[in-house]
């Protein structure tokens, strides 16, 4: 990712990831923050989890998405 | 004559200020109703039975997002969180290590570090692998975790749960959603006189009664889902499982009558004519 720094956007081609167990694939360099707004998803209602560890808010900007991650991505539904 | 006890002993007189709220970890709540907020058959729906219920703290579970919109957005869409005070459950984790994991989560997603600790041991019958939960407990309270552990209606694990630093313990009346009510009432008022921590009974009631005789166990509250969602009308039964549990825990306080397997006269034996 570091390589192409300017390119976020445009990016060097999709790279593949696991999102909710299901492969997926996405622009690359994106951060956290980027793939949620790439699904569309609000970040204040969805929780991140990243190979396992999970991604703070105010590090969902920070955080960059790489090829062959794990994804979890969470939020509340009904239950008892 | 046989005094048969069924239901708990009188505990002493309420103060002069009524029933105190129910507190748990330090925090008050008015209703001693606990809802959950699944099976509806839509989110306004849900709203609205919770609001006719009372009550003030909520359960929610935390599940994948579904990429494809396929079903309905977060139940954050619905539920205010300034409204309804929201209690993640690990419902459907079937190891210390998940339920762990998706507590976790839960606290990430919501406002709180509060956690209904639910780890399952058998699938056809969901009653809770108690173990399991125990050592989940000890994690999570280790973590600053509010935990409410639901468990069976054991009243060792239950002394075990509250050592361990639950902040509330929670024994099952009757497996979830089967709403066969109280099957032991016995082992419920021993769970609820030996701990200090609040006794929530959380799942198997089935309707109004049910939550009725349970509060007149004495316990401090209950915790409910299917009872309301899977009503014919969730709003009425919602209001019928708000007045029952406000009844049986002023009968509780009122301390019942003991029964008997033999009549006794209401009204004067002496005085009748002709004596």
């Amino acid at each position: 990712m570091s390589e192409f720094p300017m390119t976020a956007v445009e990016g060097p081609g999709p790279v593949g990831v696991v999102v909710n167990g299901l492969d997926r694939e996405v622009p690359a360099g994106l951060t956290a923050a980027g793939l949620l707004d790439h699904l569309g998803l609000h970040p204040g209602m969805v929780v991140v989890e990243l190979n396992r560890e999970i991604v703070r808010r105010d590090d969902l900007g920070s955080v960059r998405v790489e090829p062959g991650d794990r994804i979890e991505l969470v939020h509340f539904v009904g239950g008892g | 004559m046989t005094e048969v006890p069924t239901s708990a002993p009188r505990r002493a007189a309420p103060s002069a200020g009524g029933d105190p709220a129910l507190e748990i970890a330090g925090r008050a709540f008015e209703s001693r109703l606990i809802v959950g907020t699944g099976k509806y058959r839509t989110n306004a729906e849900m709203v609205d039975a919770i609001r006719a219920s009372g009550a003030e703290m909520v359960t929610v579970a935390v599940r994948r997002v579904d990429l494809d919109r396929s079903q309905e957005e977060g139940i954050l869409h619905h539920l205010d969180p300034g409204e309804f005070f929201l209690l993640p459950n690990t419902a459907g984790c079937y190891s210390a290590a998940d339920a762990v994991r998706y507590a976790r989560l839960g606290r990430a997603a919501g406002l709180n570090d509060w956690v209904k600790l639910e780890v399952i041991g058998d699938e056809a019958t969901l009653l809770p692998d108690t173990s399991a939960t125990l050592e989940a407990a000890r994690t999570l309270v280790d973590e600053g975790f509010k935990v409410l552990a639901y468990t069976n209606d054991d009243l060792v694990m239950a002394m075990r749960l509250e050592d361990a630093g639950c902040a509330a313990v929670m024994p099952l009346a009757s497996p979830i959603g089967s709403g066969l009510g109280v099957v032991n009432p016995f082992y419920i008022r021993e769970i609820k006189r030996r701990l200090s921590v609040p006794v929530i009974v959380d799942a198997g009631v089935g309707t109004a009664s049910d939550a009725c005789v349970t509060m007149e166990q004495g316990v401090d509250g209950i915790l409910m889902n299917t009872a309301i969602a899977a009503a014919d009308d969730p709003i009425g039964m919602a209001t019928a499982m708000r007045l029952a549990v406000r009844a049986g825990r002023a009968a509780y306080l009122a301390g019942r009558m003991p029964s008997r397997e033999i009549a006794v006269p209401s009204s004067p034996v002496s005085g009748m004519l002709g004596q």
